[in-house]
């Protein structure tokens, strides 16, 4: 059985040599798909953290008036920690606005004039809110809209977080569409490829079969290195598929971290560089093996 | 060994039937001699491809050796055909193999092992006397050369039969007598021989049973028969 094996291999690899051309013209097209299918991988893993990170800064911040008394506020904020929807309370008291605001503008000499000039604390105390779940905050916004909150709360201030999310998502899933649809246009043209050419490959080979079905070779040996050759051009395609989009990946992470200064592009892929080679090499095999096993079936008489 | 119980074969096309062969009953014993004649369309071809499993018969059944062939699923036809050796017209040998290598082929795909090769395949092609042209390739072998080495190939699973359709049909006659006494030869070492021929001087001259068929049926089966024309 080994040494079966072993020779179907090898007629394998005879018949993906002597096909010179064909074979390098099949390998582009597998090597395409793969590219394009490693490219969206890592899009949408990229969009996915992206979107987790995002979703992570994201709050509601309600700002109360100069004037709303401190123990209506901590009032708010109680209801707000006994909403079931609701994860974190954060109280920035109107001192603390202060404090936090001098901090930041301590190097620019005209802030901290303008703040001396004034007798008073200009800057109002607000609450910051995370929810459990994104879709929450429209709870939270509507439990804030109430009309006894309406004489002491300045403004909230949540909308445009949700649109960025909104847009992104939006972003991704026409990407993810988009890419899905030609991914599966160009692997039905590979598939077409490879199929032609195994189909070639078994018309030129058809006097060698003639002669392996008369001496009584198995439907193993005969079918077997055209499903090599399938294989070998899976294998062949993924690996310089790999190399292609790791390098890739390296030179498009900067302009990633241009978007997304948190998130590191080529270490994560780097972190995650087996299943997106796994992955690449899993389907340019089976594309391969699939089309080749069908040109087999339908043009290989045993 | 070899048995056709009521066998028919009719070929479809279309609208249209031909029959190529009808009501065939015909035994054939181990280490038998049998020379098959007929003119071209008799259906001697046919009556070989249902013996090989090439094709199944309509209606009746062909058996060989405990084999039951019209019954053999698609995966146990290349052990039937390791029982057999088939030889041809046109050699079928492959042209970018050389002798050795043809014959090595048919080791390979049986899945026999690269020593039983190296032992073997100088055996059989001493046998049919192409020891020295070993490394030849087809193309620089002559047509009674490279039957011999089709001979050699089919000779070597030890086949339990020598299936051989019109071997000296492209030959000259000494060729076609030396490939004939190799034919005998392979006969007397045990195993049975099927030849299909339109030469009428070695039938006539073999003294060996002649079965002749003419527009898909037999005619004539007779021991030590003779070519008859009619």
């Amino acid at each position: 059985m080994l040494t079966t094996l072993s020779r179907v291999i090898k007629y394998g690899l005879v018949g993906f040599w002597r096909n010179g051309w064909l074979s390098t013209a099949t390998i582009a097209i597998v090597f395409l798909v793969l590219v394009g299918f490693g490219g969206l991988l890592m899009f949408n893993s990229l969009a996915n953290i992206v979107l987790a990170d995002i979703q992570d800064k994201i709050d509601i911040s309600i700002y109360f008036k100069v004037d709303a008394p401190e123990d209506r506020i901590l009032e708010v904020q109680r209801a707000l920690e006994s909403l079931p929807e609701v994860k974190e309370v954060e109280y920035v008291s109107r001192d603390t606005a202060l404090e936090t605001f001098r901090e930041q503008h301590k190097d620019d000499p005209t802030v901290s004039q303008a703040l001396e000039a004034l007798d008073e604390n200009p800057l109002a105390a607000a609450i910051n809110i995370k929810a459990r779940e994104l879709k929450d905050y429209e709870a939270i916004a509507g439990y804030l809209d109430k009309e006894s909150y309406k004489d002491i709360t300045d403004k909230i201030s949540y909308a445009q977080n949700i649109g960025v999310i909104d847009r992104l998502k939006s972003i991704k899933s026409t990407v993810e569409q988009g890419g899905l649809l030609l991914i599966i246009f160009i692997s039905l043209v590979a598939a077409l490829i490879i199929f032609n050419t195994i189909r070639l490959a078994i018309y030129s080979n058809r006097e060698e079969l003639a002669v392996m079905r008369l001496v009584g070779a198995s439907n193993f040996f005969i079918r077997g290195p055209y499903m090599i050759e399938g294989i070998i051009y899976g294998i062949v395609g993924s690996i310089m598929s790999v190399i292609m989009v790791t390098i890739g990946v390296f030179y498009a992470a900067p302009y990633v971290k241009i978007f997304v200064p948190d998130i590191n592009g080529w270490t994560y892929y780097l972190s995650n560089f087996f299943m997106f080679m796994s992955a690449q090499i899993f389907f340019g095999v089976g594309l391969g093996v699939v089309s080749s096993y069908i040109a087999v079936r339908k043009y290989l008489k045993i | 060994m070899i048995i056709f119980q009521n066998v028919t074969k009719i070929y479809k096309m279309d609208d249209h039937e031909t029959v190529a062969v009808e009501d065939i009953n015909l035994h054939i014993h181990q280490k038998e001699f049998v020379s098959m004649v007929g003119k071209s369309g008799a259906g001697k071809s046919t009556l070989i491809k249902l013996l090989t499993g090439e094709e199944k018969p309509t209606k009746g059944k062909v058996s060989f050796g405990s084999y039951n062939v019209n019954k053999l699923k698609p995966n146990e036809l290349p052990f039937l055909r390791r029982k057999m050796g088939v030889i041809f017209q046109d050699f079928r040998l492959l042209p970018n193999k050389n002798a050795y290598e043809n014959v090595a082929f048919a080791l390979e795909v049986a899945g026999r092992t690269q020593q039983e090769i190296m032992e073997f395949v100088p055996q059989a092609l001493e046998m049919v006397g192409l020891k020295d042209k070993m490394r030849n390739f087809p193309r620089e072998l002559s047509g009674g050369e490279k039957q011999r080495v089709a001979i050699a190939r089919a000779m070597i699973n030890h086949p339990d039969v020598i299936i051989a359709d019109e071997p000296t049909g492209n030959l000259d006659p000494v060729n076609t007598w030396e490939i004939l006494k190799l034919l005998l030869k392979i006969n007397e070492l045990g195993t049975t021989v099927i030849l299909t021929t339109h030469n009428k001087d070695i039938v006539n001259s073999i003294n060996k049973r002649v079965i002749s068929v003419e527009d898909g049926r037999i005619i004539r089966d007779e021991e030590e028969g003779k070519y008859i024309l009619v």
